[in-house]
């Protein structure tokens, strides 16, 4: 593990030369202090009680540079601080737009083409995105260690950030700001392609390990889409309630809905849970599902359900 | 009476009186004092308490000790606890109670009865706050809207409960700032102050100035929920970055009402253990009063990411950066003490040094945080939660447990164990550091903040803080025994153990009831040690 994720946006590298110049300097002083501190307790421990000590209360030299040379390096800090900064909030003209929602406990991502994504966000190669963000509900943050980029998402009002991938590969989207039970659960991924792949994904082919994904068996699928569609911020799989019914023992349970019908956990009633959740809310929980309606295809969702039967 | 007393070396220490209501009635503001003392320490170590629980927690990545729910109301509790019933009122309330009146040479506080309101109202407020929280909360002790006002937390409770907290701050702030113009001894002149009176007066006008915003706070959050007038929730047309601004308005002024009283602590003990005068009095004495002046205008460095503009950013982390300088000078003023000392390592005095050594990583973790674009990265991580550590406990708590052990002798009149105690400063130090330093790592790899639960590849590190938790807990258990068994059974403290020239050590220990028999006629500044060369003014 290195000290800090691989820089993999245009942003990245120039984050991490702030951070490395503020290291050097923060070190430089920590042990110019630290060193000065020890020294002067070893050097002038007291060896007897009735020790001479010189009657020292100040200097106005000394005091005058140590005020003034932090302070320009302190000035100089800001102004580095403040260039990076101006380069990130300043997004190039030709960024595409990508609209992000936060909702408890999941992303959503938008494309100028009209596709859709959940938890997963693919974007091209070295291509200027930028996202235009906004929260459903509480305030989340998009945070890209990867890119070192981050930004709050507020319900209500539009925020921004962009950033160029350099990097192809998979890194992590998490949460940064609290926003409740799930909130170490909202977690997605960037997918950098290629420009070719990439092509291929927006005319619609599954490109993430398409061939290895379709030739899953449903229950082992089902239990990847769990946790990439995050079903696992609500629903347990041990049996422990987290915000929604745990799915361990699910298939088949029989209960009672808020409504005061009764209900079989089958598979149509599964279905209809994920695609209409508010039509039939068990006793006992809130009415907080989101519909997973178009986010999530016919064979996706009977591979879920093949994973639910799997947890007996 | 006094008089007569001390002529014959028997007096009527302020301990004498015995019975819970010689205690709850009490105008003397050594009891006094001592009633917020222990009314903190009893919250700092539940909260520790809470904190180790969290810790226990994340040794594994998934969540198999608490649920995920339970875990966010116990860093809920564990930061509530911690800075609106520990941290805040903290070394002001009790140290500040205790020392000051018995520095500036003065029988009590200028309003005694008012002294005693404000610790009833400090009861009063950790009951509606302590209420308020255990149904239970899980908003983190930021109750940033919309969150909090969407669950079923009352946040109008929950603020009123800070407002009530916060009205005792003013109390004791308005009492302190009063004391300390108008019942100074004779010739107990502005500069010839102790510092920690310097500390005590820039804190109190920060209490006095920063709290009445919490009113405010609290007046629209009842505007909106009544009159449904939206000022934060955007359901209702309001902003809630509205909230963020009320909030570290207080919030960050109330940082400094936590840190600068531990300054004040550290600039009494190096002098007294080095038998040095202090170096740079004016410049550590104005450097409080500039902290305090520049921590009006930073609050907005922790909305960098809230989607603020980007010319405020940019305003606030200048700002921000100006208020490292007063930081720095003071730092580098109490090592120059040391310079050709004759230095005692007790107890007190090595929390003093572990104070400078934590309180300069905190300081500097916090140029990080200062310089904007690296902060974009960084906020919201473990970062943020290691340098507000390093801040807190390297720099308060050091200061706290540093002024327990200096001033112990002189309030309870016993001696501790003190081998006990530097073993039990050792395991703190050492448990804080492998607690708290990883954490500056697992931030700068992205493990954000109040996760419950965390990607495999942080296992490592959070298991090494974990470990350290244990150790700072066996540190902090082993202290507090150790004070609390030389109650009972230390040796009597006599009047001046260390030599110290300050004013609170020329009366007998424990103090009299009145303090001073005469009122002392101050002649000198309190830090006048070694041999002086030439008469200095």
């Amino acid at each position: 593990m290195t000290w800090i994720p691989e820089a993999a946006s245009n942003l990245a590298s120039k984050v991490d030369g702030l951070l490395l110049v503020i290291t050097f300097i923060s070190i430089f002083f920590f042990v110019l202090i630290s060193a000065v501190l020890i020294y002067f307790a070893v050097k002038y421990r007291r060896r007897s009680d009735d020790e001479e000590t010189p009657y020292i209360t100040g200097n106005q030299t000394l005091e005058i540079i140590w005020t003034v040379i932090p302070s320009i390096l302190l000035i100089l800090l800001f102004v580095y601080g403040f260039v990076v900064y101006k380069d990130m909030r300043t997004p190039p003209k030709d960024a595409v737009d990508i609209t992000v929602t936060g909702k408890q406990w999941l992303w959503t991502f938008e494309y100028y083409n009209g596709k859709k994504t959940l938890n997963e966000l693919y974007v091209r190669q070295n291509r200027p995105v930028r996202m235009v963000m906004r929260a459903d509900d509480v305030i989340h943050s998009f945070f890209v260690p990867a890119f070192r980029v981050k930004q709050d998402l507020m319900p209500g009002r539009y925020t921004q950030l962009w950033f160029t991938p350099t990097k192809i590969g998979t890194f992590d989207i998490f949460c940064a700001e609290y926003c409740g039970t799930g909130h170490s659960k909202m977690l997605g991924k960037v997918i950098v392609l290629s420009p070719e792949a990439y092509d291929i994904w927006e005319k619609g082919v599954a490109v993430d390990g398409g061939e290895a994904v379709a030739s899953l068996p449903p229950a082992e699928l089902g239990e990847k889409l769990y946790k990439g569609k995050s079903c696992n911020a609500c629903h347990s799989v041990d049996g422990s309630v987290v915000i929604g019914p745990s799915f361990k023992g699910l298939y088949e349970r029989e209960g009672e809905l808020e409504d005061g019908a009764s209900y079989t956990a089958d598979e149509n009633y599964i279905m209809q849970s994920i695609l209409e959740p508010q039509e039939q809310i068990v006793k006992g929980f809130q009415p907080v599902m989101p519909s997973f309606k178009g986010i999530l295809s016919d064979a996706e969702i009977t591979a879920i359900i093949a994973y639910i039967k799997t947890l007996k | 009476m006094a008089n007569h007393a001390v002529a014959a070396n028997v007096y009527v220490s302020f301990l004498e009186k015995k019975g819970i209501l010689s205690w709850l009635y009490t105008t003397d503001h050594k009891r006094i004092g001592i009633l917020y003392l222990v009314s903190i320490s009893f919250f700092f170590l539940i909260a520790g308490m809470i904190a180790m629980l969290m810790r226990f927690e994340l040794l594994t990545p998934a969540s198999d000790f608490v649920s995920p729910h339970t875990y966010n109301v116990l860093f809920t509790l564990h930061g509530s606890i911690m800075v609106f019933f520990f941290v805040v009122p903290g070394l002001a309330a009790s140290f500040g109670n205790f020392l000051i009146p018995l520095m500036i040479g003065a029988p009590d506080v200028a309003f005694p009865k008012l002294n005693i309101g404000s610790y009833w109202l400090y009861l009063l407020g950790t009951l509606i706050l302590l209420f308020a929280l255990l149904q239970p909360a899980d908003t983190g002790w930021t109750f940033y809207t919309p969150y909090s006002a969407n669950t079923d937390t009352d946040v109008i409770l929950l603020t009123f409960g800070v407002f009530v907290l916060g009205f005792s701050s003013i109390l004791t702030g308005l009492n302190f700032i009063v004391t300390i113009h108008k019942m100074r001894a004779p010739g107990m002149t502005w500069h010839r102050l102790p510092l920690f009176i310097w500390a005590s007066y820039a804190t109190a006008v920060l209490q006095l100035l920063a709290t009445p915003v919490v009113g405010i706070t609290l007046l629209l959050l009842i505007a909106e929920r009544t009159l449904g007038i939206g000022f934060f929730d955007p359901a209702k047309g309001g902003d809630p970055v509205l909230f963020q601004n009320f909030f570290w308005f207080y919030s960050h002024p109330a940082v400094y009402i936590m840190i600068i009283p531990a300054m004040g602590v550290i600039s009494e003990i190096i002098p007294v253990f080095s038998r040095k005068p202090i170096f740079g009095y004016k410049a550590i004495a104005y450097s409080s009063l500039g902290i305090a002046f520049i921590s009006f205008l930073v609050w907005a460095h922790h909305m960098f990411t809230s989607g603020i503009s980007e010319v405020a950013a940019t305003i606030f982390s200048f700002l921000t950066f100006l208020v490292a300088i007063p930081t720095a000078i003071k730092v580098f003023n109490w090592t120059a003490t040391l310079y050709k000392g004759s230095i005692e390592l007790h107890s007190a005095m090595l929390y003093a040094l572990g104070f400078i050594f934590l309180f300069t990583i905190g300081g500097l973790t916090g140029v990080f945080l200062g310089a904007l674009a690296a902060d974009i990265h960084l906020h919201d991580t473990y970062f943020i939660v290691a340098h507000m550590h390093y801040v807190m406990i390297g720099g308060t708590v050091m200061g706290f447990f540093g002024a327990i052990h200096f001033w112990y002798p002189k309030w309870f009149g016993k001696m501790f164990n003190e081998a006990v105690a530097k073993l039990a400063w050792f395991l703190v130090f050492v448990g804080f550091n492998v607690t708290f330093f990883p954490q500056f790592f697992l931030g700068v790899q992205g493990m954000p903040r109040r996760y419950a639960t965390y990607p495999e590849e942080f296992q490592s590190l959070m298991a090494l803080s974990t470990y350290g938790s244990w150790i700072l807990g066996l540190g902090v258990l082993i202290m507090t025994v150790n004070l609390i068994k030389g109650l009972f059974s230390g040796e009597k403290a006599p009047q001046n153990p260390y030599g110290s020239l300050s004013l609170e050590w020329q009366v007998p220990s424990p103090p009299p009831l009145e303090n001073f028999v005469e009122i002392p006629h101050v002649t000198d500044w309190p830090y006048g040690y070694g041999k002086k060369k030439e008469v200095d003014a």
